[in-house]
């Protein structure tokens, strides 16, 4: 992580710089262990319908040229979340997981501010009865795990199809480059 | 109470001590102390386990002891609480839980740091977590107060001032031996036997109605004194303008609290991918939900077996509903089943008390070592000592909660983690939603979104009818009370949005392009994730 943010190992700033030593091991083997152990992402990944490349846009960076003082590794790893941000493949990440989370969130929040409201201003509808002891508010508010519950399976969903494999690819494209970034000065 | 409840109670107590305290020690044998250890557990639970122990972080004395009492005595009005503790999730599952996944490293304030200058936004940040998880510790501690109060007789307050003294010292021992890895072990030795608990009274109450909750409900209704009115919403909030301003308060807090709390976010940084924390998410949904639908059958269980006033008279804010209908169902008091449950149900309630408590102890201390010890001490000391002062930090957060616990002794559990949640919601969500999706936020709107919403929340709550001004209050004697509501989160929510956005708009800061970029890049892929 600290690679990845484009600060000077050793350079003695921020706090981050001296906590780091006290996970016993050093950043390289780190990463490479931390993506030995990835869940496996790719066995569930078969409905996404997403074929291109994820590098179009993210091979850019590539090809600067690796600066030769620490202060330029850090400008470069900046470089290199720009032009991955900037990115087709980033932007296709970012838009799938916009579209379904701004409307899903603005649903359900309106459902339950509606469902409190309603509770507290128009006590009269909510206590009218629908079956046996059960009346409106018990059902709004069965309605509310029910709504939850449904939610909670299609973002799952979403993500597992939708997301995950473009955004591992993007990890491990951005992981290349800032690799080579700090590579080239340390 | 008598003999055998409080023998056959604290054997079955002793024992769950006994058990965690050997996972203590167990975990910590070969602690390489690092501060990965410590705070995440060295990230590799598997999202099944972090699910069930999110499940037991969050299904606190206030679930099983507050809102089961409130249901019992209000009807539909406990139940509001519910829905919105369970909604709540949907705000972790969209907006946080992945994001902070992988763009933090223990702490909430690794997030918003990562995009500004640290020191200020560390020292804001942790000071509001710390001030959120003082709020819900004490919570949690006169949860376990009124419990001892009701297995010892209900009248020796000394048994119940040791007993709160007693759950802060253990809190601590687990903390600040086991770390994270014996925390989230003892959260899922918990949550399993709260499930456990709960799924064996809520079979036994609807086997007393013959499975027909209808008829659960009606006598509910019925024995209430309110009639139908006690199955709709209005008993407790549906009084004066103010009452049902305070419930949309209270309702605003609760789903939008969870997202800010500190001993939640830590959880997501105990497995190794963002997936794995949603995954854990998507298994804490499930537990917590279904633990929630069975607290409703317990609570109304308890209006229809007990009624209300056997409830109100063991414990006027109800804290103490599930053990007498656990008492009840078990064949009554001076039955040998009767004394069981009891037993079971007392124990497994100190069991959830002990290990909430360490749960949030754990992520007070971290962000106490992490975030405001990290910034505010002199450049170049030694770096082992982080843990080392995570450590003391829990003895210390342990010592106010205590403080704070024994002074607070009287209120309703669930409603005073109703407070917690909306101090988080007002202090921590602006600040970590705005760091993780807008572009143009600044060090300074980062720092007044968390004492914009930070310092209103708790100046309305001591100015609150909670406090001060009325005979229920904390100091009845003294008269502060000048904010009509006793839930701050409609005024002091917005309050830390606008003021976010106010000192935005305000600096002269330029935003910083390519930090936001790897923000952003960070979050949504998990490229250099710790």
């Amino acid at each position: 992580m600290q690679r990845s943010k484009g600060r000077p190992r050793g350079g003695g700033a921020g706090q981050e710089s001296w906590v780091e030593p006290l996970d016993g091991h050093d950043p390289v083997p780190a990463e490479a262990t931390g993506q030995l152990r990835y869940d496996d992402p790719w066995y569930d990944a078969l409905a996404s319908g997403w074929g291109e490349s994820a590098g179009d846009g993210a091979q850019g960076p590539a090809v600067v040229p690796s600066a030769r003082t620490e202060g330029g590794a850090g400008a470069a790893a900046a470089d290199v979340y720009l032009e991955v941000q900037r990115s087709a493949a980033f932007q296709e990440v970012r838009r799938r997981y916009r579209r379904f989370v701004v409307p899903a969130f603005v649903a359900f929040f309106a459902w339950y501010v509606g469902y409190v409201v309603a509770a507290t201003t128009v006590p009269d509808l909510m206590a009218r009865p629908v079956a046996g002891a059960v009346n409106v508010a018990m059902a709004a508010g069965l309605g509310q795990f029910l709504s939850t519950f449904l939610l909670t399976w299609a973002y799952a969903r979403h993500a597992r199809l939708r997301r995950d494999r473009a955004a591992l690819e993007l990890r491990w494209d951005t992981q290349e480059l800032t690799r080579g970034m700090n590579g080239g000065t340390s | 109470m008598t003999e055998e409840h409080q023998t056959l109670a604290l054997l079955l107590f002793s024992a769950f001590v006994a058990v965690t305290l050997g996972i203590t020690t167990w975990v910590s044998r070969n602690r390489r102390g690092s501060a990965e250890e410590f705070y995440a557990g060295g990230r590799l639970f598997s999202p099944m386990e972090n699910g069930f122990a999110i499940a037991g972080d969050y299904m606190s004395a206030a679930s099983f002891l507050g809102v089961t009492g409130l249901i019992a005595l209000f009807g539909y009005d406990g139940l509001l609480y519910v829905v919105g503790f369970l909604v709540a999730w949907l705000v972790v599952l969209f907006l946080v839980a992945e994001l902070v996944r992988n763009c933090g490293r223990f702490t909430m304030a690794d997030v918003v740091a990562a995009r500004m200058r640290e020191r200020p936004v560390r020292i804001a940040a942790g000071t509001s977590s710390v001030t959120v998880s003082v709020l819900y510790l004490v919570a949690q501690m006169v949860g376990a107060g009124s419990l001892v109060a009701l297995l010892l007789g209900g009248t020796s307050d000394a048994a119940r001032d040791w007993t709160v003294i007693g759950v802060g010292a253990l809190m601590v021992i687990y903390v600040s031996l086991g770390g994270m890895r014996a925390t989230t072990w003892i959260q899922i030795v918990k949550a399993v036997l709260l499930l456990g608990g709960t799924i064996v009274l809520t079979a036994l109450v609807l086997v007393r109605f013959h499975g027909d909750v209808d008829r659960l409900l009606l006598t509910a209704a019925e024995r209430s004194g309110h009639g139908a009115a006690f199955l709709a919403p209005g008993l407790k909030y549906g009084g004066d303008w103010t009452a049902r301003f305070d419930f949309i308060s209270l309702g605003l807090a609760l789903v939008l609290g969870t997202a800010g709390l500190p001993h939640i976010l830590s959880r997501f940084y105990t497995v190794p991918t963002a997936r794995a924390a949603r995954r854990s998410v998507v298994w804490a949904v499930g537990l917590i939900g279904g633990f929630y639908l069975m607290t409703i059958v317990l609570g109304f269980g308890a209006a229809a077996i007990l009624g209300p006033d056997a409830v109100r008279g063991s414990n006027a804010a109800g804290n103490t509903a599930v053990p007498l209908l656990a008492l009840d169902l078990g064949g009554g008091a001076g039955s040998t089943g009767g004394t069981v449950l009891f037993a079971i149900v007392a124990a497994v309630a100190f069991a959830t008390i002990l290990a909430v408590v360490a749960g949030i102890t754990l992520a007070s201390s971290a962000s106490v070592a992490h975030d405001l010890y990290a910034s505010l001490r002199r450049r170049g000391g030694k770096p082992r000592s982080e843990v080392a002062v995570a450590r003391l930090a829990a003895v210390g957060v342990g010592v106010v909660a205590i403080a704070l616990g024994l002074l607070a002794r009287d209120l309703n559990v669930a409603f005073l983690v109703g407070l917690a949640f909306a101090v988080a919601a007002s202090a921590n969500l602006p600040v970590l939603l705005y760091s993780l999706f807008w572009r143009g936020f600044t060090t300074r709107g980062a720092v007044w979104a968390v004492y914009g919403g930070l310092i209103p929340a708790v100046v309305l709550v001591v100015l609150s009818p909670v406090v001060s001004g009325s005979p229920d209050s904390l100091f009845p004697g003294v008269d502060l009370h000048y904010f009509p509501l006793q839930n701050p989160g409609l005024v002091s929510i917005p309050l830390g949005f606008l003021a976010g956005w106010l000192g935005t708009v305000t600096s002269t800061e330029v935003p910083d392009e390519a930090k936001h970029a790897e923000t952003e890049v960070r979050s949504l892929t998990g490229a250099g994730a710790a």
